[in-house]
């Protein structure tokens, strides 16, 4: 039986990748809803243009980190970020950082597909003219194929652009959530469990998706599954009540884990 | 040794059905006791008033002799308008009854027409000159107590001295009756004219705009103040003492009987600010204080209802918090605003009370011709009538009810209407 009181105060340190292309820095993130205190002293870098995966039982954090790296916890009465989120180099906590333009770089894929109840033309192609990214009709018209191309969906939807997102199915819907937020052309995209709203060949569809993708953009994702986290990632994080565990390469992490709980954890013992 | 667990709750299962079933009854009688209810109101309400929606009239050949309208043959607007037309509508009158001499006789015998047929016949006249010199077919509506008379409301029967129209009156109109000169139309009154001491004369027209006036000036008050502090109340304000006073502060002024906003607006819009009384515009300021609560109400549970995964969407992808209320919450929002303001302005166009206040209660024979000139709306048009001792008066306030009734249910069906229509499903 493992102990889950455990106490972890930085066993193995920030888990630094010295001589990596960094995208996120953090150190020492600490999350407070109200008096509960959802995250401490959080600290680990992220690469770029790779995948990673944060794992843990419920409650443990997980989303709560990854809504801090895109400031969505902002929207939460009572929530307060300490710490340092530095996206190459920038913090992104500090006063003169605009909200809009960090949401811009760093986009964002929610659980429940949330498409807008518009046309699939006006999910895609809203994100860039808010932004004033297009200049003409044309090359709007051009991000929107683009996005919809590398989001796996063109195929399917090229001949009913007009009709309404809400009308495709889940699977469909959370490609074009995904191709809506890779519109804007972010660095970053955040995915808050994908998948978990979506039956196995859609599952499987948006993971192929998120391979691809992995070329281009830095994603992290957040999963319940853990075999989904082995699938899809390079890195894995693992957390465990507020606190970050142990982060390493997501082989490492599954084959050879470190730490008496990730090691309880990926073996099924809880969560 | 227990017994068997299926005896048990097959034991109880009868039990269980006739409460089930005394249960549903209950629904049901309620159910049935309200539909009675309203059937009785609208079948009251119809059997008295449609026939209001009718007029008696007389047709009178009257010529129109040059000598009376224009005796200088000059075709003056002011001559033909001051032209004494009455005295040749008497006249054609007077043809029917040679035998009628005495004055005083003369007189009753005049009180069949209305003044109604004076102001055809100028009307006639004044349209086309041409008339003049010949004999004109005016058809028009009859003093309202002989259509009282027409429409069997008088009781014949009652001794004269207890009846407003004498044996003699009766007699006449009766002859005129069979030389087929009495005919039921339309009301055209009804509808075009606004109040008139005379009940024949009487319509609802001016009344209806003076609705028409002050309702606009409510919705276009209330309407974007009150979007506008559900969409700050909801999307931007923190939720903290302050607000939570502002909120219930909203949910009492919901509460505030209507008759005190009638009071209010008496002492700060017309005694402060000095506007002019019986205005629809301070009629319309008043009923927006009273409507604002429920719009602003309505306005925060829809914009509850929009989910928050599609304000995540939209910031997600970096929209600011306006583009975001304004692109995606507000218009999911709209329907659900929508219907909350048509049932607030229903309830704003039936209301009198507050209205009694400002003195839009008083009598007004002009159509208002904009917010600023003195009316009265439609339940206080009911309300004067309702107070007014001539039988016909009572006839017209039944028509009037019918006829805001109609309004209501028309208003509230598009509300429902429009519920149904953009309800979405997430």
């Amino acid at each position: 039986m493992i102990d889950q009181s455990f106490h972890y105060e930085g066993v193995t340190g920030h888990p630094r990748l010295p001589g990596r292309d960094i995208k996120f820095s953090i150190n020492d993130v600490n999350v407070y809803y109200g008096p509960k205190h959802a995250l401490k002293n959080v600290g680990l870098d992220i690469a770029s243009r790779e995948v990673t995966a944060f794992i843990g039982p419920s409650g443990c954090g997980k989303s709560t980190f990854l809504r801090s790296l895109n400031r969505m916890n902002d929207l939460i009465d009572g929530c307060r970020v300490e710490g340092q989120v530095l996206i190459e180099g920038e913090d992104i906590y500090a006063p003169e950082v605009d909200v809009v333009e960090l949401r811009a770089r760093v986009g964002m894929v929610f659980q429940k597909p949330n498409p807008f109840p518009k046309s699939i033309y006006e999910n895609v192609a809203y994100g860039p003219r808010i932004h004033g990214i297009a200049r003409s009709r044309d090359e709007l018209d051009g991000i929107v194929q683009s996005s919809l191309e590398r989001a796996g969906l063109w195929k399917e939807v090229r001949d009913r652009l007009d009709a309404p997102g809400t009308g495709l199915s889940g699977g469909q819907q959370q490609r074009l959530c995904i191709a809506r937020a890779i519109a804007v052309s972010p660095e970053v995209i955040l995915m808050d469990e994908p998948c978990s709203a979506l039956d196995p060949i859609a599952t499987a569809k948006v993971e192929e998706l998120i391979d691809e993708l992995s070329g281009n953009y830095t994603i992290i994702i957040v999963t319940h599954s853990m075999q989904q986290a082995a699938r899809v990632s390079q890195r894995t994080a693992f957390f465990h009540l507020g606190y970050l565990i142990e982060c390493e390469q997501t082989d490492v992490i599954f084959m050879n884990p470190q730490h008496p709980l990730t090691q309880g954890y990926i073996t099924g013992r809880f969560g | 040794m227990p017994r068997n667990i299926t005896d048990i709750v097959r034991a109880g299962l009868k039990k269980r059905y006739r409460a089930e079933a005394r249960f549903r009854l209950y629904g049901i009688t309620a159910i049935l006791a309200a539909l009675v209810l309203l059937f009785t109101l609208f079948v009251t309400i119809v059997s008295q008033g449609a026939s209001a929606f009718v007029a008696t009239e007389l047709t009178l050949s009257v010529p129109v002799t040059a000598a009376v309208v224009d005796p200088e043959g000059t075709r003056a607007e002011a001559t033909l308008s001051g032209a004494n037309y009455r005295k040749l509508v008497l006249d054609a009158l007077d043809a029917q009854f040679p035998d009628v001499q005495d004055r005083i006789e003369r007189r009753k015998l005049h009180a069949i027409v209305s003044d109604g047929a004076t102001y055809d016949l100028r009307e006639k006249v004044m349209a086309n000159p041409a008339l003049i010199g010949t004999t004109v077919t005016l058809t028009t509506p009859v003093a309202s107590d002989f259509d009282m008379l027409a429409k069997g409301q008088v009781d014949v029967s009652q001794p004269e001295s207890l009846r407003r129209l004498n044996d003699r009156q009766i007699g006449w109109f009766n002859t005129l009756k069979e030389r087929g000169l009495v005919s039921f139309g339309l009301d055209r009154n009804l509808f075009v004219n606004a109040d008139s001491r005379q009940p024949e004369l009487a319509g609802i027209f001016g009344a209806l705009m003076g609705s028409l006036y002050t309702l606009l000036v409510t919705l276009a008050l209330s309407f974007p103040m009150g979007v506008a502090a559900a969409v700050y109340l909801e999307e931007y304000a923190p939720r903290n003492r302050l607000t939570d006073i502002i909120e219930v502060n909203i949910n009492n002024l919901a509460a505030v009987p209507s008759i005190v906003f009638g009071l209010l607006g008496l002492a700060i819009f017309l005694g402060f600010f000095g506007l002019p009384r019986s205005a629809p515009l301070v009629g319309g300021l008043v009923l927006s204080l009273m409507t604002l609560p429920t719009i602003i109400i309505a306005a925060r549970v829809a914009l509850q209802s929009v989910p928050p995964s599609i304000r995540e969407a939209a910031l997600g992808i970096g929209a600011s918090k306006m583009q975001t209320v304004l692109h995606h919450v507000l218009p999911l929002a709209l329907p659900g605003i929508m219907t909350g303001t048509i049932i607030g302005m229903a309830r704003a166009l039936g209301e009198t009370a507050p209205l009694l206040m400002i003195g839009m209660v008083a009598f007004i024979a002009d159509t208002p011709e904009g917010i600023l000139s003195p009316s009265t709306v439609l339940p206080v048009q009911i309300y004067i009538w309702a107070d007014s001792p001539e039988r016909a008066f009572l006839e017209r306030m039944s028509a009037a009810i019918i006829i805001l009734l109609t309004f209501l249910v028309i208003m509230n069906t598009a509300a429902v209407w429009l519920r149904r229509k953009f309800e979405r499903k997430w």
